[in-house]
């Protein structure tokens, strides 16, 4: 057992959190009583896996406690147990610690046990009541008769009864009898009365049973450990050689095994606590050793599909560079031109093609993000005493791993809001007469190019009132302010604003919703808010799909090459000039069916020159931004492109209308206009230009 | 000097020791007949003029941002930042590429300069500090003057050049 098992402690963290995740979404389904066997079963499974992955890495506080879980667990699945409110956030509380334990063992520290073994204590005590088997004896005898077990003790007498399906779990007895030989001097009888006659034998079933005899002055830990894997499914008894004191738990193991036969996951927690209170001193060496790392490498899980669609376009890829290799060996003539660009044309879509499947890897549903929220609105309604139904829609939407990573913590404090300020308590539920439980709704779908996420809860609403009053208390609006209803919910975006009466546990120090907005806004995103007073509010979240790349349609003013998102544009048209109005001297609007759509001059917004400053000469493209319709004006439409979105900022700086770079094939750089930008800084161009009028006149 | 061989002996100050103590070398450019230096430990590399994409409402002397293999970076023209006239670009106008601090982060970007003209290793106590120039507004990027044979060297901190 010389292999360095560090390279495989990452593989194992991100294990154990998935089964976490999967142990504390199936608990929250669990209700009280006789519950699903399915769910219990799941629950199991990680509850075990963990164990097991934290057992052979030497990890023994995480088995350890574990253990105690699982034992709980199993004794609820085979019904001996009815599963109560009180086990239910027992396990829960459960998760919480195993998640801590296992974050301080991935940063290569001690784990503090100190909440672990008061959750031990807590499940003991369950264990250990009216209707516990027989963990009490076990647990009970194990204290006293282990340590002095191990004074005097010469050796190990293994009694190793493997599984029949053992050889189809993957392990091979023969492996342990060696890890045992490693260990010392060892005995073995090979007891062969199980094996049937030669006809019956299936050859994947295991009939051999082992006697073993090992002397060597290893600690129990060190033999239990060859056993780790195959522990709940064999027979397995471990007898001290001249040990003082007889281990009377395991007599008894003995015993039970006889009558019981079925009860093979009892047995096991039989054997097991023993090697609960040795297994410490032995194991716990091998955390300390591992180098500290502190290159948390982030990895992604891709489902297999993906990967085979990858596969295949790549093949693809292959083939068209064959054949576009062998058209273009030798002679070059006219002839073979067509299949040439027929050639091309394909490579162009396979590029396409495998470009999007890239892309696609990176996408992963929002159920990731979504799936916390179960446990977060089960604990805060609890402490706010409110009754929360917590309704989750759209969980496949996908969305790239990076924007995830960014927008689960403006959620959270969303929907923290909306719990602690949104919906109302049950009474004042019930006198304003809706029902006593509260909805909180969480939709995802996508929307052109866009992810949009909706929190949405059906409480009091926004206080538009209070809200104003705060504002001017603030500072923040000045009392003889004309302000829509809607402007004033918008400044509980603004810095510095609560309107909690109380500063509670969960919101309301008035740093929140700023930073929420701030954040969607780094992602190019936008959030909006629609509140109807006393039905509840809404926000929703817009997000780009991706970070990388867009589609672009080329735009060109005089000598610049400039790219506008394809996703915002609507049409492109030729002016009419009759339809144009100019609304007080300040701004175009172009009347369009049956709306009106303001113009900006992109060579004005730009100061570049134009090939004419005339509307007529020009295109017009109308772009929709979050505010509306807007015409952007430009000399002329190029091609439309994917294009890969380059940093502006890490060189220069933020400019005003334009959201980033990017190359294109000549190797040229072109800019990518932020309509949204681009809106404001006409604005802004529009005020200046009418305040440098006024100057002018005041001059004059 | 030629291009390639000044980029060539960029390449070898990386290598040669420290055997000079208490100096540094310099990089020197031309612009308006005065020779310039920067820290040659700053330079990444040195490249001719090509046109750049322009920047919309950019100050006048930031010319537009380039493609570096895949960086965008954004290209000034020192002249107009230090108010001297402009001139029109030639075949010999270069780009020296700096890596730059820029309110504390690193930035990469490349200034416009007449002509690069030499590499010189000027020790420690051959700087003297600039003269007083009361307000003069290019005096934060003058680190001080340097003597190199007979000529006088201009050695430029160029950290901030885009803020006003």
């Amino acid at each position: 057992m010389s292999v360095d098992l560090s390279q495989f402690y990452e593989v194992f963290f991100e294990e154990s959190f998935e089964g976490l995740d999967v142990m504390e979404a199936e608990l929250l389904n669990l209700q009280p009583g006789t519950p699903d066997d399915e769910t219990i079963n799941t629950i199991f499974r990680s509850a075990h896996s963990i164990k097991g992955g934290s057992g052979t890495f030497g990890f023994s506080s995480v088995s350890d406690f574990t253990h105690v879980v699982e034992t709980l667990l199993d004794q609820i699945r085979d019904g001996q147990r009815q599963l109560t409110q009180h086990q239910i956030d027992l396990f829960l509380q459960s998760v919480d610690c195993l998640r801590g334990m296992l974050d301080s063992l991935r940063a290569s520290e001690e784990p503090d046990t100190q909440v672990s073994s008061e959750l031990k204590k807590q499940f003991e005590a369950i264990l250990s009541g009216e209707d516990a088997p027989t963990e009490p004896k076990g647990a009970e005898l194990a204290e006293p008769s282990t340590p002095k077990a191990n004074k005097k003790q010469q050796g190990w007498n293994i009694s190793f009864k493997p599984g029949l399906d053992i050889l189809k779990t993957g392990n091979e007895p023969i492996y342990m009898l060696l890890e045992l030989a490693d260990l010392g001097e060892v005995d073995v009888q090979l007891d062969v009365e199980q094996v049937p006659v030669l006809g019956d034998i299936d050859p994947e079933i295991c009939y051999f049973q082992w006697q073993i005899a090992l002397k060597s002055d290893c600690e129990q830990a060190a033999v239990d450990e060859v056993f780790d894997w195959v522990i709940d499914e064999s027979d397995i008894v471990i007898d001290a050689i001249k040990a003082e004191v007889e281990d009377s738990e395991q007599e008894y193991a003995l015993a039970e095994d006889d009558n019981a036969s079925t009860q093979l996951e009892t047995a096991e927690s039989i054997t097991d606590p023993p090697t609960e209170v040795v297994k410490p001193t032995e194991t716990n060496k091998a955390p300390t050793k591992a180098e500290p790392k502190n290159t948390e490498a982030s990895s992604i899980r891709v489902s297999i599909d993906k990967v085979d669609s990858l596969i295949n376009m790549v093949g693809e890829l292959v083939i068209t560079q064959a054949m576009l290799t062998q058209l273009t060996d030798g002679e070059l003539d006219s002839s073979k031109l067509a299949r040439i660009q027929e050639g091309m044309a394909q490579l162009a879509h396979n590029t396409r093609d495998l470009q999007e499947s890239v892309m696609r890897i990176r996408m992963l549903p929002i159920s990731f993000v979504f799936s916390r929220f179960p446990r977060l609105v089960r604990d805060t309604s609890k402490k706010l005493g409110k009754n929360i139904e917590l309704k989750l829609l759209g969980e496949q939407t996908e969305l790239d791993k990076t924007v995830m990573e960014k927008i689960s913590d403006p959620m959270v404090h969303l929907v923290r809001n909306s719990m602690d300020h949104g919906l109302e308590s049950p009474e004042e539920r019930v006198a304003s007469g809706k029902s006593e439980v509260g909805l909180l709704t969480l939709n995802a779908y996508h929307q052109g190019g866009n992810v949009v996420v909706e929190i949405a809860d059906d409480g009091k609403g926004l206080n538009t009132e209070k809200i104003r009053s705060k504002a001017i208390e603030n500072g923040l609006i000045k009392d003889t302010d004309e302000l829509s209803e809607q402007d004033i919910n918008e400044l509980i975006f603004e810095p510095g604003f609560s309107t909690a009466d109380q500063v509670s546990d969960l919101s309301g120090r008035g740093v929140g919703m700023d930073v929420v907005r701030r954040n969607i806004l780094a992602l190019n995103g936008s959030i909006e808010l629609e509140s109807r007073p006393g039905q509840g509010s809404t926000f929703t979240i817009r997000l780009p799909l991706t970070l990388a790349i867009l589609d672009g349609q080329l735009v060109r003013v005089g000598e610049h090459i400039y790219i506008i998102p394809l996703v915002n544009i609507i049409e492109s048209l030729q002016v009419d000039v009759s339809k144009v109005n100019n609304v007080g001297g300040e701004y175009e609007v172009l009347r369009l069916r049956d709306e009106y759509v303001p113009i900006v001059r992109l060579y004005e917004s730009f100061n570049h020159t134009a090939d004419s400053n005339k509307l007529e000469d020009g295109l017009l493209v109308v772009v929709e931004n979050d505010n509306g319709k807007v015409g952007i004006l430009v000399d002329e439409l190029l091609a439309q492109q994917q294009v890969v979105i380059k940093s502006l900022e890490a060189n220069y700086m933020r400019v005003e209308g334009i959201s980033g770079a990017t190359i294109l094939g000549d190797g040229t750089v072109s800019l990518i206009i932020d309509v949204a930008g681009l809106v404001k800084l006409a604005g802004i161009n529009k005020a200046l230009r009418s305040i440098s009028h006024l100057n002018k006149e005041e001059v004059a | 000097m030629n291009i390639q061989e000044l980029n060539a002996r960029l390449a070898a100050t990386d290598e040669e020791d420290e055997s000079l103590e208490d100096s540094s070398q310099f990089l020197t450019f031309l612009m308006a007949d005065e020779e310039y230096g920067v820290d040659i430990l700053k330079v990444q590399e040195i490249r001719g003029w090509e046109q750049s994409t322009a920047i919309p409402n950019a100050p006048d002397y930031v010319k537009g941002v380039l493609n570096l293999r895949g960086t965008i970076v954004p290209v000034i023209d020192l002249r107009i930042r230090f108010g001297l006239p402009a001139i029109e670009y030639s075949p010999i106008t270069v780009v020296i590429v700096l890596k730059l601090e820029q309110a504390g982060k690193d930035k990469i970007m490349g200034i416009v300069v007449d002509a690069v003209s030499d590499v010189h290793t000027i020790l420690d106590s051959q700087i003297n500090q600039s003269p007083e120039l009361g307000d003069n507004k290019n005096s934060r990027f003058i680190n001080g003057l340097g003597q190199a044979q007979d000529k006088m060297l201009i050695l430029l901190n160029l950290n901030d050049v885009l803020n006003i």
